[in-house]
């Protein structure tokens, strides 16, 4: 195994993820996108992990960390999403143009 | 240590990789392409599996589990009450991405970012070949890292939990007093 096939992946996952953030229209979808995004970077911190050896394990703690924090990023975005939708009968973020003029 | 392409492609560990890095890469295309959103979120269920598995493959046990409950037990679970609240059209009638004058861009920048991003490694990586762990990362070395060198960072994020779960109440509550008034 290389490290390169790992970060290859991890970068094929990332721009994957940005094209979704870029044309999704529904918010739900957009925050799914933010998550292949997360999940890319997640790939590089462990096998840059494997790759240096560190007896303190930065890259797989940090991971555990992202993964904290991706979960309450979830959480308040879902929040938030459902507060629009009650307030604009819409979850989609090409019809919240309120504030564009 | 540099590894040919023959070399690559007869370990038996890379066959393992590519048959999780493959299904990985499809379930990833599809949460942002699939013309129905919970079409769309079970591909993410795809995707984080696969990068469960390849955290098993590479010996960091812990997070490949962690990252099976916590994402695949309960994000995905919150995508899909998300959906059900802000009630998502379920046919695959309505497109749910943007017009092709607005995909063309992002298709542009995404290649192009791939691209900058495999010649940067490529460049400084080349082909280093990495050892496969002979044994996985123990759950009891990762908490006692967790608990010794890591010990703040991790109340920090104990702390941001906190506040995301305040946060979300105090979002997704309604007002009282906006409900007695209308």
């Amino acid at each position: 195994m290389t490290i390169l096939q790992f970060i290859l992946l991890g970068a094929a996952l990332f721009s994957i993820g940005l094209y979704g953030v870029l044309t999704r229209k529904n918010a739900v979808l957009v925050l799914a996108s933010v998550e292949v995004m997360l999940a890319a970077v997640n790939v590089n911190l462990v096998a840059f992990d494997v790759y240096l050896g560190d007896a303190s394990s930065a890259g797989q703690v940090m991971a555990l960390f992202i993964i904290a924090l991706a979960a309450a990023e979830v959480g308040i975005g879902i929040a938030i999403v459902l507060m629009i939708f009650r307030n604009r009968r819409s979850a989609n973020v090409d019809e919240l143009d309120v504030m564009r003029y | 240590m540099t590894v040919t392409f023959t070399d690559w492609i007869t370990e038996t560990a890379n066959w393992v990789f590519l048959l999780i890095a493959i299904p990985t890469l499809v379930g990833a295309f599809f949460v942002v392409t699939a013309r129905n959103v919970v079409r769309a979120v079970l591909a993410l269920v795809v995707t984080l599996a696969g990068t469960a598995a390849l955290f098993m493959m590479l010996g960091a046990e812990f997070v490949g589990w962690t990252v099976v409950l916590v994402y695949i037990g309960a994000v995905v679970i919150l995508f899909l009450m998300g959906i059900m609240i802000t009630q998502a059209p379920m046919t695959t009638k309505t497109d749910l991405s943007q017009p092709m004058s607005m995909r063309a861009p992002a298709i542009l920048l995404s290649v192009v970012l791939f691209g900058v991003i495999a010649w940067a490694v490529t460049v400084s990586f080349g082909a280093e070949a990495i050892p496969l762990p002979d044994q996985a990362t123990s759950t009891a070395s990762i908490g006692e890292v967790l608990f010794t060198n890591w010990v703040i960072p991790f109340e920090a994020v104990s702390f941001v939990l906190l506040a995301a779960l305040i946060g979300g109440i105090a979002l997704a509550r309604r007002d009282p007093a906006e409900e007695e008034a209308s």
